[in-house]
C-alpha cells in the first residue's frame, strides 16, 4: 500500500484550506478594478481571518450547543468535501466515500445547521435569513440534480472520479446536453455560494441579507470558522464544476511529480473563473426574492433540456 | 469536414435553436424578444448552409442567404423601428406564469420527441434527429402566441412557427425547392408589412396593442 | 436450536393477547398496570425482532397452520422473508415504544383510567403481527380489522373533545372502505384459483399458482391497491391521517405512524409482487406516479402547519410516497425484464419502510415529550425548549437529520438508493418512459430539500429561540424510560446509516424471492464499509467514513483553537443594535414558511386576512394587528365534499322507505316473497 495517494490526499485539502481565502481575494480585487476602485490586495481575507481569530467570542446570553457547534461542522464538512472532489488529482483514496449526490448532501448538512443557528439566538434577522435560505435551497434542489443526472447520462457514472477517467479516455465529446448542463450548473453555483444575482456576500442592509442574515449573531473564531467555510465553498464549487465539465490538467497518475503541473493549471483556471464571476457579478444586479423562482426555473429547464439534448440528439 | 464534425455541428445548432425558442418563450422584455429571434434566424441560416455543403443541394445556400438577409437584419430593423414609432411599452405580460409556461415547454418538447420517433427510424438522412426538435419550436412559437397578450409578441411567436417549419425542412427533406422557398420567403415579407399596417390601426383605434382590449369587439346581448 | 422463527413470533402474539385479556384485572393498580403490561410488549416486541431477523438471514420459509378460524377454514400463518422483515420493522419499533410509553402513559393517572389504553395497545401490536403472518385471506382481513378497531379505540381515547371523536370516525370509515376494497380483490384472486368450485381457494398458496386473465388482474391489483393506499395514506386518500394521528397519544401516533402504515405497504409488496407476480408496465408506472405526487403534495402540506403532530402526520404522507416511488420503480424494472434494477429499487422502497418507522417513531415521541411536558401542541406557542429539554432536543435533532436525508443518518442511505435506481433508467427500452421518469428524479430533490425546509422550521420554532407563549407552564424533561425509548431508536438511525451493507446482505433475500437477483453480491462486494449498488465505477458510498472525517476533522479544529483560546463571553443579543427586542419578534411556523408559501400556494386554497386598528394619534402606525390565515386540502373539496353529499342524499332517498307504518312493511315482505317465488320455480 503506497503512502503517495495519501500524502496527495494531503496536498489537496492543504491546498484548499491555504488556497481560498486567496481565491476570494482576487474574485474581490478583480471587481474593485472592473468597478474602478483600489483593492484592499490578494491577501486581504487572510488578515481578516487572522483578526478574527484572535478576538474573543461574545455569545448571546440564550445561545445553545448548536449555535456553538455548527462553526466547526460546517468547517468539517466543507473540508471533507474538498477531500473527495478531485481539485488536484484523480486517484485520491478518499474519493470512492462519495459522489456527486452525497457531496450535494454535505453541502445541504451545513445549510441545515447554520440555518438551526440562525434560528437558535431568536431574532428576527435570524429567522429570515434561514427561511429565505431554505426556500432558495429548495429550489435549487431540482436543477442540481437535473445537471448531475445529464452528466452522469453523458458519462455513465456519478463518481466525480469516474467522470473525469470517461473524459480523459475520449469517449466523450463537446454535446449539447453537456453545454446546457453547464449553464445550468453556473447559475446553480451562484444560488448555493450566494452571489448576486441571488445575494449579495457584500451587503450591509440587513433586509437584503441571506446568508449573512444567519450568521449576524457569530463573533470571533466561530465567525472565523465560517467565513473560512464560505470561501472553501466558493472553492468547491468552482473545482465541482471543473471537474465536471473541464477537467484537463488534473493530474491522472499517481505520483507526486504530477501534482506541481495539476496545481499550476488550477491556479490558471480559477484566474479565469473568477473574471468570470466578477463579469456576471458587475453585469447583473440582485434579483428581488421571489423572482429568484424565474432564475431557479431557468436553471431547471437548462438541466432538463440538456437531459432532453441527450437523448434527442446524441 | 467528415461527417461525424457536421453531425456534431448539426446537433449543437439544433440545440441553440431549442434554447432561442426557450428564450422566447420566458422572456418578459421586447427588445430581448427581438434579438434572441434575430440569434435564431443566425443559427437556422448557418445550420442551412452546413446541410446543404454536407448534402451537395447547392440552393439550400440561396435559402441560407434569403432567411439571413430576412430574419437576421431585415424582420429585427422592422419590428425596431415599429416599436419606436408606436411608443409601445417595453415589457410583455403573460397569462399564464413563467415557470409554468416552461413546463409546459418542455412537456411539448417529450411529446414532440415521442412523435418523431417513426420517422427517425425509417430516414436515411444526417439530420433526422433534429426533427423532434423543429416540430418542438414549432408547438413552441404557438404556445408563445397562445400565452402572450401583446400584439407584437404574436408576430414574432408567428415568425418563430415559420422558422420552426423551414428547420423541419430542412432535416426531413434537406430543403424544398427553391421555387418553393422563394415564395415562402416573399409570403413572409408581405405579412410582415401587413402586420405593421394592422398595428398602426389597431393602435389608432384602442391606443394599446393589448390584445385583451380586442375582446371588446363582441355580441352583446 | 429447536424453537423456530414461527413458533417464536406466535408465542409473542400469545404474550400480547395475555397481556390484554389480563388487564381487567389490574384496573386498581393504574401505575403498576402500565409497567407490567408495557414490560410485557417490550419483551413480546423483542422476541418478534429476534424471529424477524433470523428468519429473514436465514432465507426460511415456514408455515403453521391454526385451528382456529372457522370450520373447513383454518387461519394459515406464513413466515417467509417478506413477513420476517416487517417482523423486524414492526418488533422493533414496538419494543422502542413500549418503552417509552412506561413514562408516557403515566402522565394520564389521575386524569383518566388507562385500562382501556393498555387493553388496545396490546391487540393493536398483535393485530399487526397477525397481518404480516397471515397467509390466507380470512387469517389476513381478520388480524386487518382487529388492527383497525384497536387503533380506532385508542384514537378516541380523549374522546371528551367532539373534534377527536369526529376525526376517529372518518379514520373509521376511510379505513372500513379500504377494507372493502381488499375483501373484493382478495375475491377475485380466490374465485380464479379455484373457478368458484370450492372455498380453499382464499388461501395465499392457492391465489399464487392462479392463472388471471389481465382484466381481472388489473381489477384486482387496482382493488387492492386502493385499499392498502387508503391505509397508507397516499394522496388523494389521504384526508384521514391528519386528523386521527394528531389526537391519538404520542405513543399511539408513533406505532401507528411508525409502522401500521408499513403494513399497508406489506400488503402491497405482497399482493403485487408475490400473488400476482406478472404485470404490465403501466401498474408501476400508476404506482411512481402516485409516489410522486404523495411526496410533493405531502412535504407541501407539512410546511403549511404548524401543529406539531399534524406536521409529522403529513410528513407521514410523503415518506410513504417516497417508499412507493422505490417500489414503483422496482415495477416499472420487473415489467421490462430488468431483474438488478428491480432488485435496486425494490431493496431502496423496503429500506426506506425501516428507516421511516425509526426516525417517525423517534419524532413521534419527542413530539410525544414536548407535549407531556408543556401541554401545548402548537408550535407557535413554544420556543426555548432545548435548554429545559436538553436530551429531548439532542434526540428530537437526529430524527430531524435523519428524515431531512442527510448523512450520516438513515434516511440519506435510501434516498441515496432511489436516485441510484433513478439514474439507471437509461436501460429502458422504451423512450419515452426514459425521458419522462428523470422528471420524477427532480420531483424527489424537491421533496427531500422541501423536507429539510419544514424540520428546520420544526426544530428551530419549538426548540430553539425565546419561548413564544403567553402562558409559561413548567417545564421539565422526559423520565428515564422516555428518554431510553427514544434513546434506542436514535442509536438505530445511526447504525442504519453507517452500516447500511450489513442491512442490505441481511434484506437481500427479499430481492431475490421477488424479482430473482441480489444486489448484496454488487453492494457489498468492497467489505462492510462501502455500499457499491450496482459496481464500485458507477457509484459509491461509506456512511461510516463521512461520519468519522467530519468527526475527525471538528475535533482537529476544536483542539487547535483551543490551545490558545481568547475567552468566551456572554452577552446580551445584539440584533444589530436593535434594544427593544422581545420573543414576539420571532420567526415562528408560518412565517417561516411564507417564501415557500407564496412559490407554491395556487396548490392549496389560501385566505389571509390583515387588520389593523390604528392609533387615535398617528392613523399611519397601527395599535395592533390581526393577521388570520386559513389553509384548505383542495382535494377535500373536490373528492370527498362531493363523495359526502352524494351519499347524504342516497341514503335520505333510501330512507323514504321508512314509513313508518306496519302496512308498508308488511307489504316489503309481500312482494319480496312473490318476487322470489318467481323466480325460484
Amino acid at each position: 500500500m503506497t503512502v503517495v495517494p495519501y500524502i496527495i490526499e494531503l496536498l489537496q485539502i492543504g491546498v484548499l484550506i491555504g488556497l481560498a481565502p486567496a481565491f476570494v481575494g482576487w474574485v474581490r480585487m478583480v471587481k474593485c478594478w472592473a468597478q474602478g476602485r483600489r483593492s484592499a490586495g490578494l491577501l486581504q481575507p487572510y488578515r481578516d481571518l487572522a483578526k478574527l481569530f484572535s478576538k474573543d467570542v461574545l455569545l448571546a446570553e440564550n445561545a445553545s450547543w448548536i449555535f456553538r457547534f455548527t462553526p466547526y461542522l460546517v468547517f468539517g464538512t466543507a473540508v471533507l468535501a474538498g477531500g473527495i472532489i478531485p481539485i488536484l488529482s484523480i486517484d485520491l483514496p478518499l474519493a470512492p466515500t462519495a459522489d456527486v449526490i452525497v457531496i450535494v448532501a454535505l453541502f445541504a448538512i451545513a445549510r441545515f445547521f447554520i440555518a438551526l443557528a440562525g434560528m437558535d439566538i431568536g431574532t428576527a434577522f435570524g429567522g429570515m435569513g434561514s427561511s429565505r435560505e431554505m426556500m432558495i435551497a429548495s429550489l435549487a434542489e431540482p436543477a442540481m440534480l437535473m445537471a448531475i443526472f445529464t452528466v452522469s447520462l453523458a458519462n455513465r457514472s456519478t463518481s466525480l472520479s469516474e467522470i473525469i477517467q470517461v473524459i480523459y479516455s475520449g469517449q466523450s465529446v463537446i454535446r449539447p446536453s453537456l453545454a446546457f448542463a453547464f449553464l445550468a450548473f453556473v447559475l446553480i453555483a451562484l444560488a448555493e455560494t450566494g452571489r448576486v444575482p441571488v445575494d449579495n456576500p457584500a451587503t450591509h442592509l440587513e433586509l437584503t441579507m441571506v446568508h449573512e442574515a444567519m450568521i449576524l449573531e457569530y463573533s470571533g473564531r466561530h465567525l472565523a470558522l465560517i467565513e473560512w467555510a464560505g470561501m472553501m465553498k466558493l472553492f468547491l464549487f468552482t473545482s465541482l464544476g471543473i471537474a465536471a465539465f473541464a477537467p484537463w490538467g488534473i493530474a491522472a497518475r499517481e505520483e507526486l511529480s504530477a501534482v506541481p503541473l495539476a496545481l499550476l493549471y488550477m491556479i490558471i483556471k480559477f484566474g479565469v473563473v473568477g473574471v468570470a464571476i466578477v463579469l456576471i457579478e458587475t453585469g447583473l444586479a440582485k434579483m428581488r426574492l421571489f423572482r429568484l423562482t424565474e432564475f431557479l426555473g431557468a436553471a431547471f429547464l437548462l438541466a432538463t433540456l440538456g437531459m432532453l439534448a441527450f437523448f434527442i440528439l446524441d | 469536414m467528415e461527417l461525424t464534425t457536421v453531425a456534431h455541428i448539426n446537433s449543437f445548432l439544433a440545440a441553440l435553436v431549442l434554447l432561442t425558442a426557450f428564450g422566447m418563450l420566458v422572456q418578459k422584455r421586447i427588445y430581448g424578444l427581438i434579438h434572441l429571434f434575430a440569434w435564431q434566424g443566425l443559427f437556422l441560416s448557418l445550420n442551412t448552409a452546413i446541410v446543404g455543403y454536407v448534402a451537395g443541394k447547392h440552393h439550400l445556400y440561396i435559402s441560407s442567404l434569403l432567411t439571413l438577409s430576412l430574419k437576421v437584419i431585415l424582420l429585427p430593423y422592422i419590428l425596431h423601428v415599429l416599436i419606436h414609432r408606436l411608443k409601445i411599452r417595453k415589457e410583455v405580460e403573460t397569462i399564464v406564469n413563467i415557470p409554468m409556461t416552461m413546463l409546459i415547454g418542455i412537456a411539448l418538447v417529450i411529446f414532440s420527441y415521442h412523435l418523431t420517433a417513426p420517422v427517425r427510424e425509417l430516414s436515411t438522412l444526417i439530420t433526422r434527429s433534429t426533427l423532434a426538435i423543429a416540430l418542438a419550436t414549432v408547438m413552441i412559437g404557438l404556445l408563445m402566441m397562445i400565452t402572450r397578450r401583446h400584439a407584437v409578441t404574436q408576430i414574432i411567436g408567428f415568425l418563430a412557427l415559420e422558422n420552426g417549419l423551414f428547420f423541419a425542412a430542412t432535416s426531413a427533406t434537406y430543403g424544398m425547392p427553391l421555387v418553393v422557398e422563394l415564395g415562402v420567403a416573399l409570403d413572409i415579407l408581405i405579412a410582415a408589412f401587413i402586420f405593421g399596417i394592422f398595428f398602426f390601426h389597431i393602435h389608432t383605434t384602442f391606443d394599446s396593442l393589448d390584445i385583451e382590449q380586442m375582446a371588446r369587439l363582441r355580441e352583446e346581448d | 436450536m429447536s424453537i423456530d422463527s414461527i413458533s417464536l413470533a406466535c408465542s409473542a402474539i400469545v404474550l400480547l393477547l395475555g397481556s390484554a385479556a389480563f388487564a381487567p384485572l389490574l384496573k386498581r393498580m393504574q401505575a403498576f398496570l402500565i409497567e407490567f403490561s408495557f414490560l410485557l410488549s417490550t419483551v413480546a416486541s423483542f422476541l418478534v425482532t429476534a424471529a424477524g431477523v433470523w428468519a429473514v438471514a436465514r432465507g426460511i420459509n415456514e408455515q403453521v397452520i391454526l385451528l382456529i378460524g372457522l370450520p373447513d377454514l383454518p387461519f394459515h400463518l406464513r413466515l417467509d422473508a417478506l413477513s420476517g422483515f416487517f417482523l423486524t420493522v414492526i418488533g422493533l419499533l414496538s419494543m422502542f415504544v413500549s418503552i417509552y410509553s412506561i413514562g408516557y402513559v403515566k402522565g394520564y393517572i389521575g386524569q383518566r383510567s388507562v385500562t382501556s389504553l393498555v387493553i388496545f395497545y396490546c391487540l393493536f401490536v398483535a393485530g399487526m403481527l397477525m397481518v404480516v403472518l397471515s397467509d390466507d385471506a380470512l387469517c389476513f382481513l381478520v388480524s386487518w380489522e382487529i388492527m383497525a378497531a384497536a387503533s380506532y379505540f385508542l384514537v378516541v381515547f380523549e374522546n371528551e373533545k367532539p373534534e377527536n371523536r369526529r376525526a376517529a370516525f372518518l379514520y373509521l370509515v376511510v379505513a372500513h372502505v379500504g377494507a372493502i376494497a381488499i375483501l373484493l380483490s382478495f375475491g377475485i384472486l380466490a374465485g380464479f384459483a379455484v373457478k368458484a368450485e370450492s372455498f380453499s381457494g382464499y388461501t395465499f398458496d392457492s391465489m399464487r399458482s392462479a392463472q388471471l386473465p389481465i382484466e381481472w388482474a388489473t381489477a384486482a391489483f387496482f382493488l387492492s391497491f386502493f385499499g392498502f393506499a387508503a391505509k397508507a395514506g397516499v394522496i388523494p386518500l389521504h384526508v384521514w391521517l391528519p386528523e386521527a394521528h394528531p389526537v391519538a397519544p404520542s405513543n399511539v401516533s408513533a406505532l401507528m405512524s411508525g409502522v401500521m402504515l408499513k403494513t399497508a405497504i406489506y400488503g402491497i409488496v405482497r399482493v403485487t409482487f408475490d400473488l400476482i407476480h406478472v404485470f404490465p408496465v403501466w401498474w408501476g408506472a400508476i404506482v411512481l406516479i402516485l409516489g410522486l405526487i404523495s411526496a410533493v403534495m405531502g412535504v407541501l402540506y407539512a410546511l403549511m402547519q404548524h401543529d406539531l403532530k399534524r406536521l409529522l402526520a403529513y410528513h407521514s404522507v410523503e415518506n410513504i410516497g417516497i417508499i412507493l416511488i422505490g417500489i414503483g420503480l422496482a415495477m416499472i424494472f420487473k415489467s421490462f425484464n430488468l431483474p438488478l434494477l428491480a432488485a435496486l429499487g425494490l431493496i431502496a422502497g423496503l429500506y426506506h419502510t425501516m428507516n421511516h418507522a425509526m426516525f417517525k417513531g423517534l419524532l413521534f415521541m419527542g413530539a410525544g415529550s414536548v407535549l407531556h411536558a408543556t401541554g401545548e401542541r402548537n408550535m407557535e406557542e413554544m420556543g426555548g425548549l432545548i435548554h429545559k429539554m436538553p436530551w429531548t432536543a439532542a434526540l428530537f435533532l437526529i430524527g430531524c437529520v435523519s428524515i431531512s436525508a442527510l448523512p450520516p443518518f438513515n434516511g440519506f442511505v435510501s434516498e441515496w438508493l432511489t436516485f441510484q435506481a433513478f439514474l439507471l433508467t437509461p436501460a429502458l427500452p422504451s423512450p419515452l418512459i426514459r425521458l419522462l421518469i428523470p422528471l420524477g428524479a427532480a420531483l424527489l430533490a424537491l421533496t427531500g430539500a422541501l423536507a429539510a425546509a419544514c424540520f428546520v422550521k420544526a426544530f428551530g420554532v419549538t426548540f430553539l429561540g425565546h419561548w413564544r407563549g403567553q402562558h409559561h407552564p413548567r417545564v421539565h424533561e422526559a423520565s428515564w424510560s422516555m428518554r431510553l425509548g427514544m434513546l434506542l431508536a436514535a442509536v438505530t438511525c445511526f447504525c442504519l446509516g453507517i452500516l447500511p451493507s450489513a442491512f442490505i446482505d441481511w434484506m437481500d433475500v427479499i430481492a431475490e424471492q421477488f424479482t430473482g437477483t441480489t444486489i448484496a453480491s454488487s453492494a457489498g462486494r468492497y467489505g462492510w464499509m462501502w455500499l457499491t449498488p450496482v459496481s464500485y465505477e458507477r457509484a459509491s458510498y461509506s456512511g461510516l467514513i463521512v461520519f468519522l472525517g467530519i468527526l475527525a476533522i471538528v475535533a482537529l479544529a476544536f483542539v487547535m483553537l483551543h490551545v490558545k483560546a481568547g475567552r468566551i463571553r456572554r452577552v446580551p443579543i445584539w440584533d444589530c443594535g436593535f434594544e427593544k427586542i422581545n420573543q414576539r419578534m420571532q420567526y415562528n411556523a408560518t412565517s417561516f414558511s411564507m417564501p415557500i408559501r407564496r412559490i407554491f400556494g395556487y396548490l392549496f386554497s389560501i385566505r389571509e386576512r390583515v387588520e389593523l386598528a390604528p392609533q387615535a394619534a398617528h392613523k399611519a402606525f397601527p395599535k395592533k394587528i390581526n393577521y388570520h390565515i386559513s389553509i384548505r386540502d383542495r382535494i377535500w373539496g373536490w373528492l370527498y365534499k362531493p363523495v359526502v353529499d352524494a351519499s347524504f342524499w342516497l341514503s335520505r332517498k333510501v330512507g323514504k322507505l321508512q314509513q313508518g307504518r306496519i302496512q308498508a312493511y308488511l307489504i316489503y315482505s309481500f312482494v319480496t316473497i312473490i318476487i322470489l317465488l318467481v323466480f325460484l320455480r
